[in-house]
């Protein structure tokens, strides 16, 4: 789309600027990298799909009608409106870049999910917590603590070099926690992303989704931050 | 000595209506060999006599709210959730300096004007699913009669109008919570909100009279995603005018409604 200028100086050097037609870009949901019962038994393929096709979905749904209302809210100047739609931007926004990483995070058994860390990142666990296993106990007792709803993450902070264990609520994305942290790995902790096949045994569900946990992206990700 | 205190609720329906779980004052008291005749390990001392909160039970057979909320919901959502909610709160009470309010004592003081304490949540939920299984009968739902419709077609404008705007508001909320039908104190009038998490009307003052609760454990199992099907048999089929005739009968001693127009049951 062309961008719409008019220009319009008089004589007390006024400068009219029409409403740009500049393009919106929206988003959209991203394929799942494995078929939807490609977890079981750790997460049943009913799960997957109302995860995938109908939460995710309306993440991207609703944060473009809320992104689209901010464009025409943006162009007629109206402050209010622009601020009052921040939090279906984060909410919606959030939860599409949330679950985008959590199936990067996931990974069907036999094409590795659940092998455990090597390299560098295996030796930045081992130094941050002492032991592998330190570090899954953490993250499964921040998961079970959490009330409500939101993630449970393994982050890399920049700055520091080093590893965290952090917890954000409903959609919040990582960054919400400190503006150098990486996210590495995300857990859902949300009640859909488990309660039908777990029901309330939110541990039960967080003891056994490591064994579809893809190190391997975290790896990559791990290392390209970390050079 | 822990004495587990659990007041029934009231069968007809026509006693109280809210949170049945009470406790029981701590009181020290001295056994007096004079007048009781206990043979007590240790003559002479004071037995201090303690309460904490129990599960209170639903109004009604947890099959009775079939098939619009499942045995297995109910089964879970009160057994697991609801319960836990119980006992973590006991457990806070044993070294809290909230032991010994009422549970809406409790809950106001606890909410510590949005910073809140440690035992909010607990509280509040323990409160809120109280409120919550008492919000529904078995052959629920349809419409209200007398003052109860009066007073909603007076703040509403409709019927309808007032199950459209409550659907929106449990709709429109992000994350988990509740919606509610309260009443304004101040302004005497029906309202509808949203709130998040373990909130309720209680924390800003006012009296609520309906609550659905919007948490994904409340649905998932029955309605999976479809949280407007849910909302909408709510309405149609479960929620208890009756219920809330009481409650807005109790709410007339804290507020003046003016002409008085519930009917006495």
């Amino acid at each position: 789309m062309a961008l719409l200028r008019s220009i319009a100086i008089s004589s007390n050097k006024t400068i009219t600027l029409a409403p740009s037609a500049r393009a919106l870009t929206t988003t959209t949901l991203p394929p799942l990298p494995y078929s939807y019962d490609a977890l079981e038994p750790v997460i049943s393929g009913e799960i997957m799909m109302l995860h995938h096709q109908k939460h995710h979905q309306t993440y991207v749904t609703n944060y473009n009608s809320a992104l689209e209302l901010l464009h025409t809210a943006m162009d007629k100047g109206d402050v209010s409106a622009v601020v009052g739609l921040q939090s279906a931007v984060k909410f919606n926004g959030g939860g599409h870049i949330n679950h985008s990483i959590f199936w990067k995070n996931l990974r069907p058994v036999n094409a590795g999910g659940g092998e455990p860390p090597h390299k560098k990142l295996g030796w930045q666990i081992d130094t941050d917590f002492g032991s592998f296993n330190a570090l899954i106990s953490k993250m499964n007792a921040e998961g079970a603590a959490l009330q409500g709803s939101g993630w449970v993450w393994l982050a890399f902070d920049k700055e520091l070099k080093r590893l965290k264990v952090e917890t954000t609520a409903n959609q919040d994305p990582l960054v919400t926690k400190g503006a150098t942290l990486v996210p590495l790995l995300g857990i859902d902790v949300w009640e859909h992303a488990y309660y039908l096949q777990y029901k309330n045994v939110k541990l039960e569900y967080l003891k056994n989704i490591w064994k579809v946990i893809n190190w391997e992206y975290a790896g990559e990700v791990y290392e390209k931050e970390a050079q | 000595m822990v004495l587990q205190l659990v007041m029934a609720p009231n069968w007809c329906g026509c006693g109280v209506a809210s949170a049945n779980s009470t406790k029981i004052s701590t009181n020290a008291f001295k056994m007096s060999s004079n007048r009781f005749n206990f043979s007590k390990p240790y003559p002479g001392r004071a037995y201090r006599v303690t309460a904490y909160y129990s599960l209170t039970t639903p109004p009604y057979e947890l099959d009775a709210l079939e098939p619009y909320m499942s045995k297995r919901t109910v089964e879970i959502h009160w057994g697991k959730h609801h319960n836990e909610h119980v006992e973590r709160l006991n457990k806070h009470l044993k070294t809290s300096a909230f032991y010994g309010h009422t549970l809406e004592e409790m809950v106001k003081a606890t909410y510590n004007n949005g910073s809140p304490l440690v035992e909010f949540n607990d509280s509040s939920s323990v409160w809120s699913h109280d409120f919550f299984w008492e919000s529904m009968q078995p052959n629920g739902g349809s419409m209200p009669k007398g003052g109860v419709l009066d007073q909603i077609e007076k703040d509403f404008g409709t019927f309808t109008n007032f199950k459209d705007e409550f659907t929106f508001a449990a709709l429109s909320i992000f994350g988990p919570g509740w919606v509610w039908l309260y009443l304004k104190k101040n302004e005497r009038k029906l309202a509808v909100a949203p709130t998040q998490n373990a909130i309720s009307p209680l924390v800003w003052g006012d009296i609520p009279i309906i609550g659905l609760d919007m948490w994904e454990h409340a649905y998932y199992l029955d309605y999976k995603d479809d949280r407007s099907a849910y909302v909408n048999n709510f309405l149609d089929h479960l929620v208890s005018w009756h219920s809330v005739m009481v409650r807005m009968m109790r709410a007339e001693a804290f507020v003046n409604l003016g002409k008085p127009k519930i009917p006495v049951a």
